[in-house]
């Protein structure tokens, strides 16, 4: 469903352009499980913002479920964000002036869906992650394992074809860092490809798919057995 | 995304900074405030004016001899006019829809009575003058419709030069001396109070013919002509100039409506509210800019929700929209608040201040919201524009 070809991405810093992507082929299979490690400034966040369309390639092609989407333009792009791609960040990036039901409503507000139907989608969402009792919570008021909780609901309320997961557990204890990546593992089972950028080997060589980047580069892909 | 949707996320952004949407609340209330104030006071002072100007009616035309030309040569040789006659005024009365004419002078006089004197002003009119200036008699009756070139020698006085030569006495009937000649009061006026400092209680009335023998004139002041309501004022005027033209054989005569007067009044007036409005205007630039702070503020701050809302798949039209949304809210409150403090100030104002005019028509009301919500506009364009413009990349890595 995902189908890198010959991306290059290079930022201009001062005088200086760094290759942040150099020539990445990647192929992702709809259900995959797949991690995402490296040393810092090797260029997975830049490859996660790529697949999730935040950002566009300097040169390459990327097809998402066969449709081009380096020629799509902007409007288009957040259409697709919003339809096929869940975000989990590593700093939650909940709206503190709203409580966890409007935060995990949100992409639907912005969809445009009426207020029942999403109110009802979004308790039933997180009852499922076992935040029932805490919908009308504001993120201050939640634990860090539990803001994470909200932020996958969210990231899931839309249904997308694959949730991009940047860091997960960086700001989490290992007990709630567990959870959340059990919990992202669940979902996976439901036919979400799962994408997640560590460093942390231990969460990486839960996947079934590992990528090693180096450089810009892939350097190793190892698919588990 | 849905209107109400939009307004409750506009409105959770607002009331998070609870002190700081206050503060730019009160920046733009202020100016809309003083935009109210200050033109419900021009306004005021407007309908004032006005006011003062048609309590003698709207429908009066005025003739006074001479004609403000520009001509070569010597005055003397070509300053002929004749001037105004009472028998022009009486051939003024056949116009059709004329309901009054009154040949007018006017002039200072002594006037005596029971042994006390007093300087006033002298009017000499005739019996249309009631009607034609809505002044009616308190007691008494106003001068008979006498023959005008032959009147008996009959007074009317002013309020108050009734209660200074006779107090609480009666005055009917009560023979007086004016400029030396004797009269008999037959009426008393209503009090009318003073108009651009002329006191029009401290006055006495007598006929026109009787007015031009005391001061010694050929000729009368003015004319004034009142029509009918609902009458073409160009049709009488053009009758009036047909008429004086044959009798005088140039146009050697001046005519004043009181349209004409009250057009450049009035125009005058809306220049003043427009000029104090304008005053008002600086304090609104003021809290327009404590909006543009505010809002490039915001934007820097929630530079990581504008990364997410990205992320999440909202438009760039829609953040533009989301943080113009907070500018006009802020702004439109603003309005409202300073809306009520204006008009409240202006009733408070006329409170302490009865003298003072005060006066807010609704239109400005809703032009003033009106104005508020375009600088809401104005202001936030910038800053949302920026924040719509945002790398949702970068904006997310800010924290």
């Amino acid at each position: 469903m995902i189908e890198l070809q010959q991306i290059n991405r290079i930022f201009t810093v001062g005088d200086q352009q760094v290759h942040a992507l150099d020539h990445v082929d990647l192929s992702i299979q709809s259900g995959e499980y797949l991690s995402i490690m490296g040393p810092s400034g090797s260029g997975k966040s830049t490859l996660l913002n790529i697949i999730g369309l935040l950002d566009r390639p300097t040169s390459g092609t990327y097809l998402l479920e066969q449709h081009n989407v380096t020629s799509m333009n902007d409007d288009t792009l957040a259409h697709t964000r919003r339809n096929k791609i869940g975000f989990v960040f590593q700093f939650f990036q909940l709206l503190p002036r709203l409580t966890a039901l409007e935060n995990v409503e949100l992409p639907m507000v912005l969809e445009g869906i009426p207020p029942a139907e999403r109110r009802q989608a979004a308790t039933e969402t997180l009852n499922t992650m076992g935040l029932g009792e805490r919908l009308h919570h504001r993120p201050d008021q939640l634990s860090g394992g539990q803001r994470q909780r909200v932020a996958i609901a969210r990231a899931t309320i839309m249904k997308p074809a694959v949730i991009l997961a940047d860091e997960p557990t960086g700001n989490l204890d290992r007990h709630s860092g567990k959870d959340v990546i059990e919990l992202l593992e669940q979902l996976n089972k439901t036919n979400m490809t799962l994408i997640i950028v560590t460093h942390d080997p231990e969460i990486g060589l839960r996947a079934t798919r590992q990528i090693r980047m180096v450089d810009g580069r892939v350097m190793e892909d190892n698919h588990k057995r | 995304m849905n209107t109400p949707d939009f307004i409750r996320l506009t409105l959770t952004a607002i009331t998070a900074h609870r002190l700081r949407t206050a503060l730019t609340v009160l920046g733009i209330s202020i100016g809309i405030a003083a935009v109210v104030l200050l033109t419900s006071i021009g306004e005021g002072i407007h309908r004032f004016v006005l006011s003062e100007f048609t309590q003698f009616g709207t429908t009066i035309i005025g003739i006074n001899p001479g004609k403000a030309t520009t001509a070569g040569g010597s005055i003397g040789v070509f300053g002929t006019e004749r001037p105004l006659t009472i028998d022009d005024a009486l051939a003024l009365q056949r116009i059709p829809n004329v309901q009054a004419v009154v040949p007018v002078v006017q002039g200072n006089a002594e006037v005596e009575a029971k042994g006390r004197g007093r300087r006033t002003t002298v009017y000499g009119v005739t019996s249309g003058f009631p009607e034609a200036f809505r002044f009616d008699t308190a007691i008494g009756k106003f001068l008979p419709a006498d023959d005008p070139q032959a009147p008996r020698a009959l007074a009317v006085l002013g309020d108050k030069l009734r209660t200074e030569l006779f107090g609480n006495e009666n005055p009917m009937g009560q023979r007086i001396r004016i400029g030396g000649d004797r009269y008999r009061v037959v009426g008393a006026m209503q009090p009318k109070g003073q108009i651009l400092g002329f006191d029009l209680d401290d006055t006495v009335y007598i006929p026109t013919r009787r007015a031009m023998q005391m001061f010694n004139r050929e000729s009368l002041m003015e004319i004034d002509v009142m029509y009918r309501e609902g009458t073409a004022e160009k049709i009488i005027v053009k009758d009036i100039k047909r008429i004086l033209q044959a009798r005088h054989g140039k146009e050697d005569f001046t005519i004043t409506t009181q349209q004409q007067m009250l057009d450049v009044l009035s125009s005058v007036l809306n220049i003043l509210t427009f000029a104090v409005g304008a005053l008002g205007g600086i304090s609104l630039l003021v809290g327009a800019v404590g909006i543009a702070t505010i809002m490039t503020m915001a934007v820097r701050e929630r530079t990581a929700e504008i990364g997410l809302l990205r992320a999440l798949g909202a438009h760039q039209k829609q953040v533009l929209t989301l943080f113009l949304g907070e500018a006009v809210v802020l702004a439109a409150i603003g309005g409202f608040v300073g809306l009520a403090i204006g008009v409240l100030g202006a009733q408070l104002l006329h409170m302490a201040l009865p003298a003072m005019p005060v006066h807010t028509p609704w239109i400005y009301v809703v032009f003033a919201e009106a104005l508020a919500i375009s600088i809401g506009l104005l202001a936030g364009v910038l800053p949302a524009r920026h924040a719509a413009a945002m790398d949702p990349v970068t904006a997310l890595r800010a924290e």
